[in-house]
């Protein structure tokens, strides 16, 4: 007894290849309810369509899709090309070229190295938010945003125009949505202190 | 109206001649397709409607379709063309030529083939087809069917699978 | 002369546009079943998918395979559009129209054996495919070229069996005389309720439509007789069949449902044309209502295995409709109707 599984619903039934009463022969019964089926589905003014590019699927709260390399406060660039996310990476989409501030550049970058190349190969990527985990300085995230589709491979390694969030402090992309209370209470431990 | 006859009768005169002619049996049964269909016109110029129909539903549509059936899956070609020996051309010669003596004797001294007679419009519908049949010709007629189920039992048979020795 | 000739252009153009327009219907239907919207963004409601559909047909590249009878293969869609737009030549559309004294009868052709007329036309319906099939010479192709003919053959003798116990009963072979026996009386459905149903489901088999789509049965022939179809000749194997479905419904709304016949209409007073215009509108209505039946079903039952469906064209269809003609013919003679 114990070991039949439960069933999922009420609907289920059990299998048996017994002779048809005459009735069951005729088929025409089963039709029928088949029919009247379909015909509730047709005429019921319920539909599950979401017409897309008008209308969206509400996401969660916290979807991951395309990235975002933040700013500070200053609207310098948090990256420092250390290559922590391209190796946290799985499905290695993340290359980057490092590059050494220079002097003048103080208010571009945040810190001493920057990254002059960094790019996500999005078809690669499977968003799984393993590189926001290793960023020791919070500069990537995945943001709520959609990659959008294109017809050919190249648009789709995303470059620091498409990575890097606008100067402007209107413009700049809230990822506070992800930051739960359950993330922030994580992030008070000791050894993620140098992320603040 | 004689148009009509003179262009169904070079239809189904050449369509008749590219049957023997033709190289490829698919084809070969095309042209017979459209040399029934060339005579169910003529039987509608003969006003014989429902006889036109019966050819059309029967020969082309039932009777050809089993013989494209059959040829598609031979896939008959040159090379599976059994070789002719000078034996089977000689007897089919032979048994061509006895035919077609028969059909000019038959058309010689037979009964002078009635021409249509228009005035009689209603000769060719279906009650005068049935009549004919279930009160004239109803001994050929019942025979014919009997003949039928017989080759039905035969199909029967020989398509029945054989039960295996136990 | 003229008359006719309009007529006729008028009807294929109708034939034409509803086919067309069942190809909309189909994919709302289809839609609205599964709980979706269907096409819904060329024009208001997705009205002009049907036009979009056919520029894309006429844009597609127009494919032969190299190995293909080239002249076969151009056949085959030709005879199948062919036969299904000279079926509708038959069919009574409404009864007389009348321009001061010129009458005007909206059949195009009323011959003596109008149903046998419509008979010769599907039979000879199933070469197209037949021929497309071979022709393309491809394992698939021919495979649904073999199930089409074998299921046409089989189900036109049901077929065929199911209408001779209503000719039994309406003593006419025209299709004319079958609606005017139905203008006063009862319609031919309460007459012969098994021979609507016998007759019905042959229909469906005949225009290869679900449950009995096995030439094309996608999950195992790839596209069946049109796979190796392409643009415009894909489309003309696409449309041929939603003629012919059009055609197959109003075939049986003239047969079994009265035709042009409004019924519960006190017709006396009314004007003549009137009454003919309403009678067309009446068909349509009717000829719809099978149109959605065909979706309906369609969007319904899974497919039929081949034994399955030979089973039951042979060992169930058929029988049936000797039963019909037994039961029918007896009725007739215990009435006597008929003397023997």
């Amino acid at each position: 007894m114990s070991t039949t599984f439960q069933p999922l619903t009420k609907r289920s039934q059990v299998v048996s290849d017994k002779k048809m009463t005459l009735l069951e022969r005729i088929y025409l019964p089963a039709i029928l309810k088949g029919m009247s089926i379909t015909l509730k589905h047709f005429l019921t003014p319920r539909k599950a369509t979401v017409k897309y590019p008008e209308q969206e699927r509400p996401r969660s709260a916290v979807y991951r899709g395309h990235h975002v390399l933040k700013r500070d406060e200053q609207g310098r660039e948090r990256c420092t090309a250390c290559g922590l996310c391209a190796v946290a990476c799985p499905a290695e989409a993340i290359t980057m070229v490092a590059a050494e501030r220079r002097k003048g550049e103080e208010n571009l970058y945040r810190e001493e190295k920057y990254a002059a190349v960094y790019e996500i190969n999005m078809l690669r990527c499977i968003y799984c938010g393993d590189c926001e985990d290793a960023c020791p300085k919070e500069a990537i995230f995945l943001t709520d945003r959609i990659v959008e589709a294109d017809y050919l491979r190249k648009p789709f390694v995303f470059g620091k125009n498409e990575l890097v969030e606008p100067m402007e402090k209107s413009k700049r992309i809230d990822v506070s949505k992800r930051q739960t209370p359950e993330v922030l209470k994580f992030k008070e431990q000791r050894q993620y202190s140098h992320n603040r | 109206m004689q148009y009509l006859f003179y262009l169904f009768a070079a239809i189904s005169v050449l369509s008749g001649l590219f049957v023997v002619t033709a190289r490829n049996p698919v084809n070969s049964v095309i042209a017979l397709i459209v040399c029934f269909l060339s005579i169910a016109g003529h039987y509608i110029l003969l006003n014989a409607q429902f006889l036109a129909m019966v050819q059309v539903i029967v020969y082309t549509g039932a009777i050809m379709v089993l013989f494209l059936f059959v040829i598609m899956l031979l896939n008959l070609n040159n090379s599976t063309e059994p070789q002719k020996t000078l034996l089977t051309r000689i007897a089919a010669v032979v048994a061509g030529g006895v035919f077609l003596l028969t059909l000019l004797a038959a058309t010689r001294q037979g009964v002078e083939i009635a021409a249509a007679n228009p005035a009689d419009a209603s000769v060719g519908l279906v009650s005068h087809v049935g009549m004919a049949l279930f009160k004239d010709f109803l001994l050929p007629f019942e025979v014919s069917s009997v003949l039928f189920l017989s080759a039905m039992v035969g199909a029967l048979m020989l398509g029945k699978k054989e039960k295996v020795a136990a | 002369m003229l008359a006719t000739f309009i007529f006729l252009v008028i009807m294929l153009l109708v034939t034409l546009g509803v086919a067309a327009y069942e190809t909309y219907a189909e994919r709302k239907v289809a839609a609205f079943m599964q709980d979706r919207i269907g096409p819904d963004r060329a024009g208001p409601f997705g009205l002009l998918q049907p036009i979009a559909d056919g520029v894309k047909m006429f844009m597609k590249e127009d494919f032969i395979p190299s190995t293909a009878n080239r002249k076969l293969y151009f056949l085959g869609p030709a005879i199948a559009m062919t036969t299904a737009l000279l079926t509708g030549v038959v069919i009574p559309w409404g009864g007389t129209l009348t321009f001061g004294d010129a009458t005007f009868s909206l059949q195009a052709a009323d011959p003596g054996i109008g149903i046998l007329y419509v008979f010769a036309m599907v039979s000879i319906g199933v070469y197209g495919i037949m021929l497309g099939g071979w022709a393309s010479n491809n394992k698939y192709a021919l495979y649904g070229a073999i199930r089409a003919s074998s299921q046409m053959i089989s189900y036109e003798l049901a077929m065929g069996m199911s209408l001779v116990a209503l000719i039994m009963t309406t003593g006419t072979l025209s299709m004319s005389g079958i609606v005017d026996g139905q203008l006063d009386g009862l319609w031919n459905v309460a007459v012969q309720p098994l021979g609507v149903l016998l007759f019905i489901t042959c229909a469906f088999a005949e225009c290869n439509r679900a449950p009995f789509d096995l030439p094309e049965c996608e999950t195992e022939l790839v596209g069946g007789y049109h796979t190796e179809f392409s643009s415009m000749k894909l489309g003309f194997y696409l449309f041929a069949e939603y003629v012919n479905m059009f055609i197959s419904s109003a075939v049986i709304s003239t047969l079994y449902f009265g035709g042009y016949d409004i019924p519960f209409l006190d017709q006396k007073g009314m004007d003549s044309n009137l009454i003919t215009i309403l009678g067309t509108a009446a068909l349509f209505v009717k000829i719809t209502f099978f149109i959605f039946l065909f979706m309906w079903i369609r969007w319904t039952l899974p497919r039929f295995r081949y034994d399955q469906l030979m089973n039951l064209g042979w060992k169930k269809l058929i029988p049936l409709a000797i039963l019909n003609i037994l039961i029918t013919g007896g009725y007739m003679v215990f009435n006597g109707n008929v003397k023997l």
